[in-house]
């Protein structure tokens, strides 16, 4: 059992958007950045990967970030300080590859931005130049702006309806670092949306500009056991739960992927239709 | 089938022979549409009368034939005085899972291959006995704990809650030690949670099994990825452990490497399984998990696992579900029963068949499967015939899912953090030998799936009472010789 420390609420616009500080010593003591946990909220529940968004392992404590999209989600969110998570199994997946590549921009999207943090924080200690892109669809649901600002150098912001920064998508700001001010970038790390990940590498790919993605797939197990997870990379299937979760962008066969994850969009909203009406045995 | 061959239950025997008693079935009609046990046990008078078949063979050829020893002539002399209880707790003494191996062993390949009684006619039916013995004691109360000698202050960490390291637990919590199993998954059991479906092993008799461990005094760590969460040197070097058993099983799935794999649809048996059994999705929405319920599904390879997947595709509804197997039934990897409950259940078997190529629409979702035809040349090196394709024969099956049952190999978990672990080529864990089961590393274990491969629960728990012993010697006299001798 993992006891709730505390909860903040980013956003009340549903899908909503929360984030629990959990108590998970051994974890928070093994994380890496890039790592993430699989987590059950209890007995009934589901495994559900997430990526670990902050940690301090002196403390004992890892920090997760969810947008409610389904129903494993809405129970988890239901749940308050103090309250239990049934299971957690992490840190999993291989660590991001940190070194001092130069400058690194680390582009997060949505939600995307939280597992985003880590990587600029190990990146920004190994001695880069740390420039982060975050994306939001308006100023309302823009999250870990203070975080960012810390673990990055600059920070560059960027939503969908102009509310805050520049009014457009990661990519135009990416697009405007390269060609416009012709920044030079030794790596870009992209964690987002997978339709916004694609994106994001077709804008490096024409400079061959190094781009890791961290994967986000449907995962059973996450130790390797089940290949739910696997994915197309320069054309060989891979697992994102144990030779990811970041691969080179560039490789990646993202079509497959988003096929891949609406393969249970029907189960999910018969879940969904069915907590909502009994609310939810968790509740 | 053998047992046609067997009386029914409460049938007059014939004297002087006593024919070997058959255990009732679920029908295979109604249990095809089920998740409830498929076999329903001895009644008490039938395994009293099935005991008494036994001739208590002055030199039993049955012991040897167990991989982890068990006195059998000892516990069914038990039985056939009615002593159940008794014959329970006898078995115990050797065998900490019986009720899981009483259902799942290949018996047939093992003790009661080798039961005089069976040269002359029906070997002594072991395997429902050991079964029977196991369920009793557990229906009449709680099982009484042996007496534990006292403790030796040495700690032992055993990687992995599967057949093999809960055997390891078992034997060292016996000598004295401290010992703490570290499991991946959210539940214990390994293969026996995650892979054998319900209607084969009940998970609460794993869990039972499991409990009596853990009321052993064995601390049972779930969630625990050692390679991830602890390292095995942070396990020897940092918490103090004084040897460290490995048995982390094969768990990455193979897939076939032919195109339209990653299509929608298409599962390994891994996947299948687990998101069946160790998350419940058959009872989806009420456990969360879910699991589509196709029409027509075709699961590849031949052995326990493809009968298992193909057996639970049936129970999720399926209109027609096929093994689709390259070589014939004479060379099925899995046990003639399960193969034979299958086809009772109204599996189709589609047999010298290889897929070529998974088929899909634009959505990404599997339609068919493309087969050729295979014939069977000379043997090959497993000693089975070798299929061979016929030129021209592809045909295409029309299919919504497609399942992958054709092997596991080593999860590299352990070794990626582990770099002075020696490896074999294949990625599976090198042991000095079979009786040692000691890896390159001092004080380190390993034993089951993740040096063999993909094998039996069995062969796991024989693995594991021989690491036991080693370990057990390892930590008496502190010595790893490279050879050592037992």
């Amino acid at each position: 059992m993992f006891e709730i420390l505390e909860k903040k609420v980013w956003s009340d616009e549903v899908p909503k958007i929360k984030e629990f500080v959990v108590k998970a010593p051994a974890i928070a003591k093994a994380h890496h950045a890039g790592q993430f946990i699989i987590l059950i909220v209890d007995e009934n529940g589901e495994r559900i990967p997430l990526t670990i968004a902050d940690k301090d392992a002196n403390k004992g404590t890892i920090s997760i970030l969810f947008q409610e999209v389904g129903k494993s989600t809405m129970c988890l969110g239901m749940l308050n300080k103090g309250d239990h998570i049934h299971h957690m199994a992490g840190p999993l997946g291989k660590p991001t590859h940190v070194e001092k590549f130069g400058t690194v921009v680390c582009v997060g999207g949505g939600i995307g931005i939280a597992p985003v943090h880590p990587i600029a924080k190990a990146m920004k200690d190994a001695g880069n130049k740390v420039i982060s892109i975050l994306g939001a669809r308006s100023k309302d649901l823009l999250i870990y702006e203070d975080k960012m600002k810390k673990a990055s150098h600059e920070i560059r912001i960027t939503t969908d309806d102009g509310s805050y920064g520049r009014h457009g998508f990661v990519t135009d700001e990416l697009k405007h670092m390269i060609e416009v001010e012709k920044i030079p970038i030794d790596l870009v790390v992209v964690i987002g949306p997978p339709i916004m990940m694609k994106f994001v590498c077709k804008v490096t790919e024409p400079y061959k500009l190094r781009t890791f993605a961290s994967l986000n797939t449907i995962m059973v197990d996450g130790t390797g056991m089940c290949g739910a997870c696997r994915v197309t990379v320069g054309g060989k299937t891979k697992f994102v739960c144990v030779d990811g979760p970041e691969f080179d962008g560039h490789q990646v066969d993202f079509e497959e992927m988003m096929m891949r994850q609406r393969q249970y969009l029907p189960e999910e909203k018969l879940a969904r239709e069915t907590c909502e009406k009994q609310t939810c045995h968790k509740s | 089938m053998s047992e046609e061959k067997e009386t029914k239950a409460g049938e007059k025997p014939k004297k002087p022979k006593i024919p070997r008693q058959s255990m009732p079935e679920q029908d295979p009609h109604k249990r095809a549409g089920n998740f409830d046990s498929v076999t329903l046990g001895y009644k008490m008078e039938q395994a009293a009368l099935e005991a008494s078949r036994c001739i208590q063979c002055k030199k039993p050829f049955c012991i040897s034939g167990c991989p982890v020893s068990i006195d059998i002539p000892g516990f069914i002399k038990l039985v056939k005085e009615k002593e159940y209880l008794k014959a329970a707790q006898h078995i115990k003494k050797y065998n900490l899972l019986p009720a899981v191996c009483g259902r799942v062993c290949p018996q047939e390949d093992q003790c009661e291959k080798v039961c005089i009684v069976g040269k002359k006619g029906e070997p002594v039916a072991i395997g429902r006995l050991e079964r029977f013995v196991a369920d009793y004691e557990a229906a009449h109360g709680e099982v009484p704990l042996p007496e534990l000698p006292p403790k030796t202050g040495k700690k032992v960490a055993v990687v992995g809650a599967g057949p093999g390291g809960l055997t390891v637990a078992f034997d060292l919590i016996m000598l004295g030690h401290d010992v703490t199993i570290f499991e991946a998954l959210h539940k214990a059991g390994g293969v026996l949670v995650y892979g054998i479906p319900e209607f084969r092993l009940p998970k609460a008799i794993v869990e039972r099994e499991v409990q009596y461990l853990t009321r052993l005094g064995v601390d049972l760590k779930l969630n625990h990825v050692i390679g991830k969460i602890r390292t095995i040197d942070q396990l020897m070097k940092e918490d103090g452990f004084d040897a460290v058993f490995i048995g982390s099983g094969a768990g990455l799935p193979w897939f076939m490497d032919v195109p339209g794999e990653n299509l929608n649809g298409v599962y390994s048996a891994n996947e299948y399984l687990t998101r069946n059994n160790l998350m419940k999705s058959f009872d989806f929405p009420k456990h969360d998990t879910p699991i589509k319920k196709h029409k027509n599904v075709a699961v590849i390879g031949g052995g326990n696992v493809a009968m298992d997947s193909v057996r639970t595709a049936l129970r999720l509804g399926a209109d027609n579900a096929y093994i689709v197997y390259r070589r014939s039934r004479a060379e099925m990897p899995a046990r003639k029963e399960e193969v034979d409950h299958a086809e009772h259940e109204g599996v189709q078997f589609k047999n010298l068949t290889a897929p070529v190529r998974v088929i899909g629409n634009e959505q990404g979702w599997v339609t068919g499967l493309e087969c050729l035809k295979m014939d069977l040349g000379e043997p090959d090196a497993s000693g089975r015939r070798r299929p061979v394709p016929v030129k021209g024969s592809e045909f295409i099956m029309e299919m919504d899912a497609v399942i992958i049952a054709i092997g596991t190999s080593a999860n590299p978990l352990i070794a990626q953090t582990t770099p002075d672990l020696k490896l074999n080529k294949k990625g599976y864990i090198e042991v000095e030998n079979e009786t040692t089961c000691r890896t390159s590393k001092k004080g380190v274990f390993a034993g089951g799936d993740i040096v063999t491969g993909s094998a039996t629960v069995i062969l796991a728990m024989g693995a594991g009472r021989n690491a036991a012993k080693s370990i057990q010697q390892y930590l008496q006299t502190g010595e790893w010789t490279p050879n050592g001798k037992q």
